[in-house]
């Protein structure tokens, strides 16, 4: 197979918002000899944070328009050497693995954008969008950079680079824009994603030496590969199955539980979750939209790419172990959210409890469960960031996310009230939104390989509905709290960021065929590896 | 299936999308029309679409009726999913089983929708209550038209989404949106089991067809182009239609027990929770909270006879598994007669009629659960009509006494609201059981039907559930009939000063319309004994084809027929008559001495049945608590061990650190200030050498000199 250059337009994507980076430099170093005002500069910073983020989703857009599903070998191909004494290559590609995750990154970091942009009309100079406003856009841009590299590289070096790229910008925006616990919060999760990083950078060096030669780009044979799409084909050869025990464990599955581990503390899952409440109760609301849209899916991005394509029988033998932990993702989580008097911490209770599905979805290995997967990965990752949104919304109005400090908010504000509902209602997994067709096809794909797991996760729909109708009902039925008369209800950037999510989360919900289409090939043929090892 | 082919109609679809429509155009703009315009463009908005559909359903119904070589009505407007051997689109089919409940749903609706219109005048809310109303047509007529289980389900929960929020509607008390609440999560218990269901049956059927017997190899659902797996009903009909197919399908067993008694059984916990079927029957008394034209909609005439319909629609399924039928009818019996019970001493006259529901539902499930498909659909039908008109009345009355629902402080509202009056007299009739009217045909078939049946597991259990429904007859009558005349008779016990009125038109027009179908619709169906043609059964008949070879009746005889008919027809009276000699006027003072009997067995049976068996205070302790406390549990394991040992690792990593540090200051640093401090000190010292004069440097070279050479005469000689 050929993997040559083909488009720059996945390096115009992962780039584009280091462009924008590069602008607003310069506008700060210009702003001192000329003496901007510091108001009218925010608003350029904000202005260009804009125009790179939609013009990265445009492209994104212009991705899925010329992608072709039907091919299984990589598309948008960039490729050249990089650094050659290690046989480094820069090799951006899209896959059926991987589209969906960059159209939705582009989609959720123009919405964050969106939503980092303070409210019209009102100014209030301690909101976290008008507190250092250059720095905050350009740590923004950064972690776009960070995550679209992490989701199109395909050489592990360059992918584990992005992957730390997107570690840094999250912890400032956490640090410095968070709430009152932010130092915990930033620090807490910076330490334990590194951790992860750390075993990932172990299982790359290890996979890295294990590799056999190869012809890199410029037609040089190298002794060993970064090469992910070399590295998949080695272990269909049997390389790495081949390949001599690590302190007595077979080389496959020590390297396997390194990778997992770091991944899933990303996803996350029980027990590595408790960074997560931290840092999205903390994290200022579009960094949560971010965090929880896109940061939770590269963890699950990675074990489809590096556990299920590189290791398929340590997969299969991993996989009753994946399930049980997204069982106890599901179900666990989903009742830690019945205790929480947080709005923000139930909704990333929530989200633990979802990315169990996915987890549950992978380790069925059966097309409707790894479909159904994939498919929560998109849906989870356009219901949480409304999830965050909406309870941004009563933040900025409240100063409060004490669920039982309100009470009968519906009469105020209706449209609110609408729209929340329509995210609860997805997120519980209503048929006809979103979230119910990637529950169900995970449900539907596990149940032949794990029927009890599965009983048991089904049994958390009722625990999921109880929670988020228990906090409807103490928000907003029941008699009004005269204390929040002063509410007013959306303004009109709240609702260009909810409107379209709202959208779009019923579209999928009717008609989820375009995601599918895009991913079904590719995810079938991953599993198709794996499936000889079973039994 | 029977011969006949689809035809393809793609009018089909505006059945359930023209309500959607008007549930747009309400919900978005609702408030807006409301304040700039009119109430009249939100309810014309709201009645015309469900009205066209009302137009469209009887047009396909026609169309059925009519043409023999037409099967159904088809339509499939796009794929829903494609994935593996899962493939669902998003089609509707109009069968006749589907065809009548389209009719009953937008006819009853029709009529509701109108009533509406007089009931929720000064409602503040009245845009957000006909949006709900009509989105709530739209996925009862989604869940009936569906042609697969996806979509069904779409239908299935959307109708709970509506109930839910229909239920809350005056959310401002905080108990209505807690009812609402409760309706929602038990239907979820309900709805849990429907998709466990949906899960066996998918597995069963893929494991047919990868012929491994019950081990499953995972991924090989995309290696096998002819698979069996689906979750479109009539393909699954089918398959099942081929014997060796169905002996094999038979035979799957999961955890022991045979494959298809477990989707049965699952099916039906979703059925018992959508119908209110014990023990998921206790969401529907707390749901009269709502408004009444909802209570009349939702939760008598069409969304809890979602469970029944989807019994009759799996007939092929439930047919397989004599285990499940058995149990369906025997639930459905004990509901009937446990929920009629109940019914003695309710005194808020929508709650009797809530319970009447739950026991009429029982009924009809006896019907499905025997066997006799289309006698259970024939009882849903007039159910809808005789329950939809008493719903209606009890709003009537509601209205006309001033909000006041407790049938105590009413009474004699017969000289007050005629018409309301007569409607209600006619529906209670027909409820009962009265010869001629609907519930007479119908009740009779399915107990007939039941008593005749040979389908059960158990020996003689045909005749228990028929005894069992016997007894619910007889119940009935009873309740019903207290009630009319706790409410109609004797002399009004409210207040004096404000005396009932009659309703506005909108509202006993609709009455009147509904008593008479009420009391018509029956003859649709006749048993044979009256020599005439039952029409409704044989309209069905084509539906239930593919089971009628597996069921199996005992040729009953037209005397024990006639037989049981006139035995139910006198418990009907007997009931009725029970009724009118203790509550036919307010002066009557037996039932109060019944009620204030010292006798501690009677009371205690009283106080059991008055606080409903405390099956809520049951479901409270043991359910509720248990969740709660898990919660709790949970929550305590995750700050105080999970994240407990997280912030352990980082404080452990502190003290490492520390310690670290202060080794370093105190240790290594300290040897390295040690050095840096003696070559320091030396440094000072050897200032004093430097002199600046050179006779001191010489001699120090000098004595270097000396020294050096002592020194290596000393050692390296």
């Amino acid at each position: 197979m050929n993997y040559q250059t083909t488009s720059f337009l996945l390096s115009w994507i992962v780039f584009i918002p280091v462009i924008g980076v590069v602008a607003i430099m310069c506008g700060i170093a210009l702003c001192y000899p000329f003496k901007l005002d510091k108001k009218r500069f925010d608003n350029i910073t904000r202005t260009i944070c804009l125009i790179s983020t939609s013009a990265v989703f445009i492209l994104s857009l212009i991705l899925w328009k010329f992608f072709d599903p039907q091919s299984l070998s990589i598309q948008f191909i960039h490729r050249f050497v990089w650094i050659k004494s290690f046989n480094i290559e820069y090799f951006l590609g899209l896959d059926g693995i991987n589209i969906s995750m960059v159209i939705l990154t582009a989609f959720i970091t123009l919405i964050a954008a969106i939503a980092s942009v303070p409210w019209w009309g009102e100014h209030n100079e301690n909101h976290f969008t008008s507190k250092m406003t250059p720095g905050y856009m350009v740590l923004l841009l950064f972690l776009e950079t960070g995550m679209m590299g992490t989701f199109c590289s395909l050489d592990f070096f360059q992918f584990y680079i992005f992957w730390e790229i997107m570690l840094l910008p999250m912890f400032f925006l956490i640090g410095i824009w968070g709430g009152p616990r932010k130092e915990y919060a930033a620090i807490k999760f910076f330490l334990y994603t590194l951790v992860g990083s750390l075993l990932i950078l172990l299982a790359m060096i290890a996979i890295y030496y294990t590799s056999t030669p190869v012809t890199l780009a410029d037609g040089t044979l190298a002794d060993h590969t970064f090469n992910i799409v070399f590295l998949s084909q080695m272990a269909k050869q049997g390389t790495f199955i081949h390949a001599s025990p690590i302190f007595a464990i077979a080389f496959t599955k020590l390297v396997w539980i390194c990778l997992f581990v770091g991944f899933a503390i990303k996803i996350p899952i029980f027990p590595f979750h408790t960074w997560l409440p931290d840092a999205h109760v903390e994290a200022p609301t579009p960094v949560s939209v971010i965090l929880a849209g896109i940061l939770l899916k590269t963890g699950a991005y990675g074990i489809l790419r590096f556990n299920f394509g590189l290791f398929p029988e340590a997969t299969s033998f991993f996989a009753s172990g994946m399930a049980i932990f997204g069982m106890i993702n599901i179900v666990y989580a989903s009742y830690v959210c019945m205790a929480q008097t947080d709005l923000k911490k139930l909704i990333a209770y929530s989200s633990v409890s979802h990315m169990g599905f996915v987890l549950l979805g992978f380790a069925a290995l059966t097309p409707q469960g790894i479909s159904g997967a994939m498919f929560q990965m998109v849906s989870h990752g356009l219901i949480s960031p409304m999830l965050f949104l909406i309870a941004g919304v009563i933040y900025d109005r409240a100063h409060t996310r004490d669920i039982y400090a309100f009470g009968g908010l519906a009469s105020k504000l209706p449209e609110y009230t609408g729209l929340m509902g329509l995210a609860f209602m997805a997120s519980m997994g209503l048929p006809g939104l979103a979230g119910f067709v990637g529950e169900i096809l995970v449900l539907l794909g596990a149940f032949p390989v794990f029927r009890v797991f599965t009983i048991i996760s089904a049994t958390a729909m009722i625990i999921t509905a109880a929670y988020y109708l228990w906090t409807i009902q103490r928000m907003f039925l029941g008699e009004f709290n005269i204390k929040w008369d002063g509410l007013k209800d959306l303004n009109a950037r709240e609702r260009i960021v909810l409107y379209p999510l709202g959208f779009v989360t019923i579209l999928f919900g009717v008609y989820p065929m375009p995601v599918f289409n895009l991913v079904n090939k590719a995810l079938h043929t991953l599993i198709s590896t794996i499936s000889p090892f079973a039994g | 299936m029977a011969n006949g082919s689809y035809y393809n109609s793609f009018y089909l679809i505006f059945i359930p999308l023209l309500p959607l429509l008007g549930a747009m155009i309400n919900g978005f703009f609702g408030a807006v029309i409301q304040t700039k315009l009119d109430k009249f463009y939100i309810h014309f908005v709201a009645i015309a679409t469900v009205v066209t559909s009302f137009v469209l359903s009887l047009a396909g119904f026609i169309k059925l009726a009519a043409d023999d070589s037409v099967l159904a009505i088809y339509t499939n407007a796009w794929t829903f999913l494609s994935i593996g051997s899962l493939k669902v689109d998003v089609a509707f089919i109009l069968d006749p089983l589907s065809a009548v409940m389209c009719l009953v749903i937008t006819f009853v609706g029709s009529l509701i929708h109108i009533y509406s219109t007089g009931y929720m005048k000064d409602d503040e809310g009245y845009w957000r209550f006909f949006a709900y109303l009509n989105l709530f047509m739209f996925s009862m007529l989604v869940l009936v038209l569906a042609d697969n289980f996806l979509v069904m389900f779409i239908g299935w929960e959307g109708v709970g989404l509506c109930s839910y929020l229909l239920i809350g509607f005056w959310y401002k008390d905080v108990n209505n949106a807690k009812a609402g609440v409760k309706a929602f999560i038990v239907n979820r218990i309900g709805d849990v089991g429907f998709v466990i269901g949906i899960f066996i049956l998918f597995w069963t059927l893929a494991s047919i067809s990868s012929g491994s017997g019950a081990v499953y190899t995972p991924g090989s659902a995309i290696h096998a182009p002819n698979s069996y797996a689906s979750l479109v009903f009539a393909d699954i009909e089918k398959t099942l239609q081929d014997v060796s197919i169905r002996q094999v399908f038979v035979a799957k067993t999961l955890f022991n027990i045979p494959a298809v008694t477990l989707i049965c059984i699952a099916l039906f916990i979703g059925a018992m929770g959508k119908s209110a079927q014990i023990p998921l029957y206790v969401w529907l008394p707390d749901a009269m909270a709502g408004p009444t034209p909802v209570s009349a909609l939702i939760h008598a005439a069409t969304m809890v006879t979602a469970g029944v319909y989807m019994v009759a629609r799996l007939h092929f399924l439930f047919a397989l598994s004599p285990f499940a039928m058995t149990w369906v009818a025997l639930f459905g019996a004990v509901t009937a007669l446990f929920a009629a019970t109940i019914g003695f001493f309710q005194y808020d006259i929508k709650k009797v009629l809530a319970y009447s529901t739950i026991s009429q539902l029982g009924f009809m499930f006896i019907g499905v659960g025997v066997g006799a498909y289309s006698a259970g659909i024939f009882h849903l039908v007039t159910h809808a009509f005789f329950k939809a008109c008493l719903f209606l009345c009890a709003g009537s009355v509601i209205i006309g006494c001033h909000h006041e629902q407790d049938m105590r402080k009413m009474g004699g509202l017969s000289l007050y609201m005629p018409k309301t009056n007569l409607a209600y007299l006619i529906a209670c009739i027909a409820i009962s059981g009265f010869p001629f009217f609907s519930g007479f045909f119908s009740k009779d078939d399915i107990l007939y039907r039941a008593f005749i049946n040979q389908n059960m597991v158990y020996p003689g259990m045909g005749i228990l559930i028929w005894g069992i429904g016997m007894a619910a007859a007889l119940c009935t009558a009873y309740y019903i009939f207290r009630s009319y005349f706790m409410t109609f008779t004797g002399v009004f016990r409210g207040d004096p000063a404000n005396l009932p009125k009659e309703s506005p038109k909108s509202i006993t027009h609709v009455l009147l319309l509904l008593a008479f179908f009420s009391a018509i619709v029956g003859f649709s169906d006749m048993p044979e004994i009256f020599y005439m043609p039952n029409l409704f059964h044989h309209f069905l008949e084509p539906v239930f084809e593919s089971s009628r070879g597996l069921l199996h009746f005992s040729r009953g005889s037209h005397a024990l027929e006639w037989l049981l008919t006139g035995l139910s027809v006198m418990l009907a009276f007997l009931g009725a008559y029970a009724a009118f000699y203790l509550y036919k006027d307010a002066e009557s003072r037996l039932p109060t001495r019944l009620l204030s009997f010292e006798s501690k067995p009677v009371r205690w049976v009283y106080r059991l049945i008055y606080n409903k068996y405390y099956i809520d205070e049951l479901y409270h302790i043991t359910m509720v608590k248990l969740v709660m406390a898990i919660r709790l549990i949970f929550n305590w394991i995750d700050q105080h061990i999970i994240d407990a040992l997280v912030n352990f690792a980082g404080f452990a990593g502190k003290l490492v650190g520390t310690v670290a540090g202060t080794a370093d200051s105190k240790g290594v640093d300290g040897m390295v200030n040690a050095t840096a401090n003696t070559v320091f000190t030396a440094g000072a010292n050897l200032i004093k050498i430097q002199t600046g004069r050179l006779r001191h440097y010489l001699g120090v070279a000098l004595a270097g000199g000396v020294i050096l050479v002592i020194v290596n005469y000393i050692f390296f000689n």
